[in-house]
């Protein structure tokens, strides 16, 4: 099983250093623009759950990087599948489905590190110094997990690119902003945080943010985000041997 | 050895693979030839395990596809229809990461693949990106790529589509030679003097029904020896003779021109099928 996973991932790996500069200018973009416009403009001022807006923001960018990196493994899945047909070369070899799955969520894991590398880095430019301790690397691993399985198995079940891209307009995206990303989710109304609540994502900000400002990590998250990464890879598992005609 | 039994294959409403029997030898190249649609690729990606099959057997050299995957899959390589390298690596690196797949050690995927490119007349695009190859070269990329783990079985799926005249004959030559060396083949092709050329048994498949399976020779003499062309109402009218004696006397009483030739493959091909196979 081994083998299988680390040929998979390898290749990912390969294509992802001929891609590297493009890839670090393209990550670097998003959360630079939120640091400027969101934490930068609005000033030290604002105070956002007893932090500077900026020292809130940073650990949101975070989560919301990891999740939409590691997710972006989906389109790369579909285009090699659809475009270049290079699953098939997957298909009629001799390892099986769940190393597949595995070196492709390892694949997606690498994506959101380097992404929250580069939002570490931009963040010390602006003056926010987290602290990266063992729990907030957890709670990363976990989301990036969790989003990574998920692309997987979105990636198995669309039949085109187009369907793909319909996913991530209706349910990444808008989870990008509202899962406790940009503003704290307790000021909403309680309806509307008792649906932020089911999304992964919620906790995994939460979770980042209270490690990352040396606050007492919250297990349920961990435990929560745990459950649905279990959920996600089984469910990544049966689509691909769905994927076979 | 390649064993199918009892074959079907059903998408939805199409019967793709209606009781398909093989029976491949061991070293044998044998050659698949139908039209479009006949149900060459499915036979094939059943065979690899891309697609299910809905009922019947397949034996790779005694493994069951169906039943034990993995170790069937390890007794062959594929050369799909269509191109599927990896556009933005390295020839080296397509074929190294193949090699992985197939769990080989680092130092036999090196020497393996420095073999094989020398073996396609490939060495000095060994670090060129695929995407800067031509369509040929690509085809050559697949093959040396398929042979990476030393498969006792290979498949082809139209391997010379698309591809020029001269460029088709240099593939023909590498399939030869990779046959010589102990590889049993199996080859779908649309071109008839393809499998004339290269195959010592032929199937002609039609509508997913193996419709005749012979030695091209043999397919043939059931012809006879030497054909007779003429146009008739402005359709292609070919008559067969046994010996040159008894077209010369059909030569003799005919008014319109006409062209004597030997019989091919393809006369034997139109005859059982009654289709053009182009
Ligand atoms: N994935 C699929 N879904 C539905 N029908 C298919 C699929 N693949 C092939 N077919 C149908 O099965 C028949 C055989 O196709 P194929 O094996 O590709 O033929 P060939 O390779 O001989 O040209 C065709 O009628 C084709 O339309
Ligand atoms: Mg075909």
């Amino acid at each position: 099983m081994i083998h299988g996973c680390l040929a998979i991932y390898y290749r990912e790996l390969m294509i992802m250093k001929r891609r590297l500069p493009k890839m670090i200018a393209t990550m670097s973009v998003s959360p630079l623009l939120y640091l400027i416009a969101f934490g930068y403009a609005m000033g030290e001022n604002v105070n956002v759950d007893g932090c500077s807006y900026l020292e809130f923001l940073l650990p949101g960018l975070i989560a919301m990087s990891s999740m939409t990196q590691a997710f972006s493994i989906a389109s790369e899945i579909n285009i090699a599948r659809f475009y270049w047909h290079i699953f098939e070369e997957f298909q009629a070899a001799p390892i099986s489905n769940i190393s597949y799955v595995a070196g492709e969520v390892l694949a997606g894991m690498t994506r959101a590190f380097i992404s929250i590398f580069i939002i570490l880095i931009l963040g010390y430019f602006f003056g926010v110094v987290l602290s990266c301790n063992f729990f907030f690397w957890l709670a990363i691993i976990l989301n990036s997990f969790i989003f990574a399985s998920l692309a997987v198995g979105m990636a198995m079940l669309v039949k085109s690119h187009a369907d793909q891209s319909m996913f991530s307009s209706f349910v990444i995206t808008p989870m990008a902003f509202l899962g406790g990303t940009l503003f704290p989710i307790d000021n909403l109304p309680i309806w509307a945080q008792k649906i932020l609540f089911l999304l992964p994502l919620t906790h995994a900000s939460k979770a980042i943010r209270a490690a990352s400002l040396g606050n007492r990590p919250d297990y349920s998250s961990y435990i929560i985000l745990f459950l649905t990464g279990a959920l996600f890879i089984s469910i990544a598992f049966l689509c691909v041997n769905k994927a076979r005609d | 050895m390649i064993i199918l039994k009892n074959l079907n294959k059903h998408y939805k409403s199409i019967q793709a693979l209606k009781n398909v029997h093989l029976h491949i030898n061991r070293g044998e190249l044998f050659a698949y030839l139908g039209p479009n649609g006949a149900g060459k690729t499915t036979t094939i990606r059943i065979m690899t395990g891309l697609t299910k099959l809905s009922s019947g057997t397949v034996l790779l050299n005694r493994f069951d596809i169906e039943q034990d995957q993995v170790a069937a899959k390890k007794e062959s390589g594929l050369v799909p229809q269509s191109i599927n390298l990896d556009q933005e690596l390295t020839v080296a690196e397509n074929l190294d990461i193949h090699g992985m797949l197939y769990q080989m050690p680092v130092k036999a995927r090196r020497s393996k693949t420095d073999e094989l490119l020398d073996y396609m007349d490939i060495t000095d695009r060994k670090k060129t990106l695929v995407k800067h190859l031509s369509g040929g070269l690509k085809r050559r990329v697949m093959i040396a790529r398929a042979l990476m783990h030393s498969p006792k079985i290979l498949f082809l799926d139209e391997p010379t589509v698309g591809l020029d005249a001269n460029i088709r004959r240099r593939i023909w030559a590498i399939v030869k030679k990779i046959q010589q060396d102990g590889t049993t083949i199996f080859l779908t092709t649309h071109y008839i003097e393809e499998a004339e050329f290269l195959a010592q048994r032929v199937a002609f498949l039609n509508n997913g029904e193996i419709v005749a399976l012979d030695t091209p020779k043999n397919l043939m003499q059931k012809m006879g020896t030497w054909a007779i062309d003429r146009l008739e109402e402005s359709n292609m009218e070919t008559t067969y003779f046994q010996t040159r004696e008894a077209a010369k006397k059909f030569m003799a009483d005919q008014k319109q021109s006409f062209t004597l030739r030997h019989v091919n493959l393809e006369d034997a091909f139109l005859t059982l099928t009654g289709k053009k196979v182009k």
